[in-house]
């Protein structure tokens, strides 16, 4: 074959089978070789449909042959399996959800669907989304393929691992606290969270419902930009996804920084931060000022809250968002209980894991009766700060650069006995996600170990143009 | 702080907790989340370190109101579909141990 | 020793959608089970709600109607507590911020009026239908998700009466507005009530018990009659009231203290971050008060003053919106209303409770009840014939002139016609004749009712009466002479 499936981006491979170079069937047909080859030992994926995959493939070269168009016709996608595919498991990688087969597509899959995708398979992650090294799965713990021996990162590890690792041409993740930049920070790959309300959450199993987004995870700045594109917009089945219009994402994407004023948050360069983390994103940083942007110093004074602000809220909301998973309609049920309340307490005992258990308990501690008003409503109310912070400093300039992540992908195993010292990991990812402002995670360098550092773009609320020009014109000046 | 005060007196009943959350633990889970939970919980109470006497809770990132939906009937799932998905079923219902009220 | 009864009243209306609260799935009654069920309401993975905004207007017309503020910002809150019947094992509902607060409701009490004062209004989702087989339960969703408005009073309630006439006037005005169709045998209402009794003279409540999930009136009255004696030989008898939900058992007549729900009480309410806050304008309100629907009181006081109808007469058809509205017509067209509140309360209401029928498509219309009416006053037709014109109408319709024409039934008010009705009755009747004579007044009814005969109903009794007594007493005369 003239063509090779592991680095292919999307825009690749739409421009190959354009020119007929090959076929979406060939494509797909390559990527099951390389699944085949090297998921026995990244464990990336939960489930690879090969016939039905091949099928679709099949249906998209077809509709290719008869002149039908599709922003993404042919073009085969990775899920996380937490989005809800029709006729598709969806395990949330809990064994409470085993058994489950879903009627409907979120909304997401649906417009990709629509624009012709092919769904190849269902990628590992931490267990609904509670973690941030995939560690946290059910059934399986996904390794990072730049090194076997560290974590992807999370939640998204097993869609990023998948891209990273050349199993994937790109894959969908979603973002409550980190979990698209993160993991594509661990791992070396593109990872955008678009701002909340951008892309309907109608199909994504809720961890918190008012800080989770849908994003991509991809081999570069334009794949992201392509499928943001297809996704957003406003969706009817979502009352918080917002009406605005969704731009053209692809003009955008120019090349240069001329007038553009990038802040440098001080609150995300602090000591304790891995120092060889810190030399390559100010590297990334100079490069940037080289393209002809404006750094500017700012303040995000209420950072250091961030961390139990977006642990109250989240753990609250997952709490009742979990309380569904009951043994009653669908998914996992003990054999044998005795009354309703027995079959609750040993379902989701047995159902769960210890990660899900711990922030379900934390979630129900912060709303009991007595707590609600020093826990959630005071983390409500410093999430207005928090969201004031970024209005201010969007006042001063367009987007800001910062790290992904004070270190590196951790050893597998290193930090699982303390789940406080994994919180704060979560530092400089969360904020974006109380602010409901977009993130994106472009690949800035590598540690002296070859693992990869993430260097992050924050821009305003439905600012996506912006970060993704500026993580563009990065992109395309590093290589 | 009134807040401070109040917390710092007060500690996480995991047990207590994790049966409201309907969760049976091992005496060995509710120690270790005990453990773990009590040092998370002293961590994320300093919130209340800050001034929020004058502070709106945020709870939505985006300013949106009124999004309705017209009162129209849609097709939903067939009985088939949907107990095909359950665990247990008796006469197209969804069948849970006997419930005394 | 003397007790005083508190009660206080959480209603549960189910409202007249089409679609459930959050979902496009059918509000229908009686269908097969997890027949109306979606994702949404299901509690499946992912599935996310969105207001059904009839269902929110049709609150706020029932604040409006009881007067209540209506909050210009309000919001839904999850309300967590496991329950088989739960799709997501917590409810949508609405905790600080409901569309409506405050308002009352005015009952009959004593021959005078009482207002109940209305605490709130808010919406939320129904739950499912659990079923009891043998050793097991089912569950069925159809009923999740459709959409309940709670009408919460305050306790101000001072009998199981009064809780009864409260009711009663509630459900009037809920027909009224249009907002539900109230069908208890379809659990469209459904009560939680909550009781105590303190001694006279004790200032703060006694402890109160709840008594939950009532389905028709006169369980809420029968329970409520248990409780309040039940209680006050507890205490009579020197025990205590635990703060408790009971169940009413009907079967029995006795309320019964539920399991108790250990921890059930915290629901660890939070705002529904799935749905966005609802900000009802200014302009919007008083859009919604400008059309609103007269209250049935208001209806039955105006009826009485403006229709000079009795007290009783406007009680009975105001009862009934759409019998109001009839009555209303015609009598704008009637110099008599009572005449035409007394059609309608007797002939109109049992030819259609009979033929069930409704009273808004029945083929006699106001002008033609009133056309009936003016027909009888000019003495034209007599009773009799109006009750026949009355039924012709009603299964026909058409004009009653016409009808009164074409069935010949104008009255006869010749004298001269008659007198020979008359004495052809005193001719072929000798024997009664007789009897009046030798005494037996009654026997005079007997031949007034063989001249209406002979008439075919047509004569005008008072006439026939005046005319037949004068021949009477001339007989009586040759008879003594």
């Amino acid at each position: 074959m003239s063509f090779n499936v592991r680095n292919m981006t999307v825009h690749e491979a739409l421009s190959l089978m354009e020119r007929r170079e090959c076929t979406s069937e060939q494509i797909i047909r390559g990527l099951l070789d390389e699944i085949r080859a090297v998921d026995g030992r990244i464990d990336a994926y939960l489930m690879v449909n090969e016939d039905d995959a091949i099928n679709q493939a099949k249906a998209a070269d077809r509709a290719r042959a008869e002149g039908k168009k599709g922003k993404l016709l042919g073009v085969p996608i990775a899920v996380k399996d937490i989005l809800n595919v029709r006729g598709q498991q969806c395990t949330c990688a809990s064994r409470i959800l085993s058994g489950y087969v879903s009627p409907y597509d979120a909304t997401a899959v649906a417009r990709l669907r629509s624009e012709g995708a092919v769904f190849v398979g269902r990628t590992n992650l931490d267990e609904f989304a509670m973690g941030s090294t995939t560690e946290n799965s059910g059934f399986k713990v996904t390794k990072n393929p730049r090194n076997t021996d560290y974590v992807p990162g999370g939640s998204s590890g097993g869609s990023a691992a998948a891209v990273a690792g050349g199993e994937a041409i790109a894959a969908l993740g979603t973002d409550t606290g980190g979990s698209v930049r993160l993991p594509a920070a661990f791992c070396g790959c593109v990872g955008l969270k678009p701002s909340y309300g951008r892309i309907s959450r109608y199909g994504l199993t809720a961890y918190a419902s008012s800080l989770d987004q849908i994003g991509p995870i991809t081999k570069d700045v334009t794949d992201a930009a392509v499928l943001l594109g297809t996704m957003a917009g406003w969706d009817e089945m979502d009352s918080t996804s917002v009406k605005i219009p969704v731009p053209d994402y692809m003009a955008g994407l120019s090349g240069d920084l001329k007038n553009m004023k990038l802040g440098l948050p001080r609150e995300y360069f602090v000591k304790g931060m891995d120092p060889e983390v810190e030399k390559i994103v100010r590297a990334a940083v100079a490069k940037c000022r080289a393209l002809g942007a404006e750094i500017v110093d700012v303040s995000l004074p209420h950072t250091e809250y961030a961390v139990s602000t977006y642990y109250i809220i989240a753990t609250a909301e997952a709490s009742a968002n979990l309380a569904r998973f009951d043994g009653v309609r669908y998914g996992f049920r003990i054999k044998g209980a005795s009354d309703p309340i027995d079959m609750y307490g040993k379902t989701r005992a047995a159902g769960f894991g210890p990660e899900v258990k711990r922030r379900i308990i934390l979630g129900t501690y912060v709303l009991s009766s007595g707590y609600y008003d020093a826990y959630y409503l005071s983390a409500q109310k410093v999430r207005t700060l928090i969201r004031r912070d970024f209005e201010n400093v969007f006042k001063q300039c367009d987007a800001l650069l910062a790290p992904v992540s004070p270190t590196v992908a951790y050893r597998i195993g290193e930090k699982t006995g303390d789940p406080l010292q994994m919180y704060l990991g979560d530092i400089f990812t969360v904020t974006a996600n109380l602010a409901g402002i977009c993130g994106l995670s472009v690949p800035c360098g590598v540690n002296k170990e070859g693992l990869p550092v993430g260097l992050q773009v924050l821009g305003p609320a439905f600012g996506e143009e912006k970060i993704l020009r500026i993580g563009h014109a990065y992109e395309s000046a590093s290589t | 702080m009134a807040d401070l005060k109040m917390t710092s007196v007060d500690k996480i009943d995991v047990a207590y907790v994790a049966h409201l959350a309907r969760l049976f633990l091992t005496d060995e889970e509710i120690r270790t989340f005990q453990g773990q939970l009590d040092h998370v919980v002293a961590y994320v109470k300093k919130i209340n370190e800050l001034d929020l006497k004058n502070v709106e809770p945020t709870s939505h990132a985006v300013m949106v109101q009124n999004v309705f939906r017209e009162d129209v009937v849609k097709p939903g799932l067939s009985v088939e579909q949907v107990m095909s998905n359950a665990p247990a079923t008796i006469s197209d219902q969804f069948q849970v141990p006997k419930i005394v009220e | 020793m003397k007790y005083l009864t508190t009660i206080g009243l959480e209603v549960h209306v189910q409202l007249r959608t089409q679609s459930k609260m959050f979902c496009g799935c059918s509000s229908e009654f009686g269908a097969e089970p997890n027949t109306h069920v979606c994702p949404v309401c299901l509690g499946y993975p992912g599935a996310m709600p969105v207001m059904n905004r009839e269902a929110v207007r049709k609150t706020i017309i029932t604040g409006l109607m009881i007067g209540s503020k209506i909050n210009e910002f309000s919001k839904f809150d999850r309300k967590s507590y496991f329950y088989p019947d739960m799709p997501k094992n917590y409810q949508i509902s609405q905790y600080d911020k409901p569309l409506c607060v405050g308002g009352s409701v005015d009952i009959d009490v004593d021959g005078g009026i009482k207002r109940v004062a209305v605490t709130r209004i808010h919406l939320e989702e129904d739950v499912g239908k659990n079923m009891h087989f043998q050793n097991t339960s089912g569950v069925d969703f159809n009923r999740a998700g459709i959409p309940l408005m709670e009408i919460v009073s305050e306790p101000e309630i001072s009998s199981p009466e009064e809780a009864f006439a409260y009711l009663l006037a509630l459900k009037q005005i809920l027909l009224y507005a249009g907002v539900s169709d109230c069908n208890l045998e379809e659990g469209n209402v459904r009560c939680d009530v909550n009781c105590s009794v303190r001694q006279e003279g004790q200032n703060e409540f006694g402890t109160k018990t709840e008594i939950k999930n009532l389905n028709t009136f006169k369980g809420v009255l029968n329970a409520l009659k248990y409780e309040v004696v039940r209680q006050v030989e507890t205490l009579e008898s020197g025990g205590n009231i635990c703060q408790e939900t009971r169940r009413w058992d009907v079967d029995t007549g006795v309320t019964i203290a539920m399991r108790s729900k250990e921890y059930a009480h915290d629901y660890r309410y939070f705002p529904e971050p799935d749905l966005v806050p609802v900000v009802t304008t200014r302009e919007q309100i008083e859009e919604l008060q400008s059309n609103l629907p007269e209250l049935p009181r208001y209806r039955r006081e105006r009826f009485v003053k403006e229709y000079g109808i009795p007290e009783y007469d406007a009680a009975v058809l105001t009862a009934d919106m759409s019998v109001a509205g009839y009555f209303e017509q015609a009598a704008k067209l009637s110099s008599n209303p009572k005449a035409i509140s007394n059609w309608i309360m007797t002939e109109m209401l049992r030819l259609l409770s009979e033929k069930e029928l409704d009273i808004r498509t029945v083929m006699i219309t106001p002008s033609a009840l009133a056309g009936l009416v003016k027909l009888t006053d000019d003495k034209v037709i007599n009773s009799n014939s109006a009750k026949e014109v009355f039924a012709v109408l009603f299964d026909k319709g058409g004009d009653p002139n016409q009808i009164v024409k074409e069935k010949g039934l104008i009255q006869v008010s010749d004298s001269g016609a008659i007198e020979k009705f008359i004495e052809q009755a005193i001719a072929d009747n000798p024997k009664s004749v007789a009897d009046y004579l030798s005494g037996k007044e009654v026997a005079a009814k007997h031949i007034l009712g063989q001249v209406m005969k002979l008439s075919r109903g047509k004569a005008n009794p008072q006439l026939v009466g005046a005319i037949l007594e004068e021949k009477l007493k001339v007989e009586k005369q040759k008879k003594n002479g």
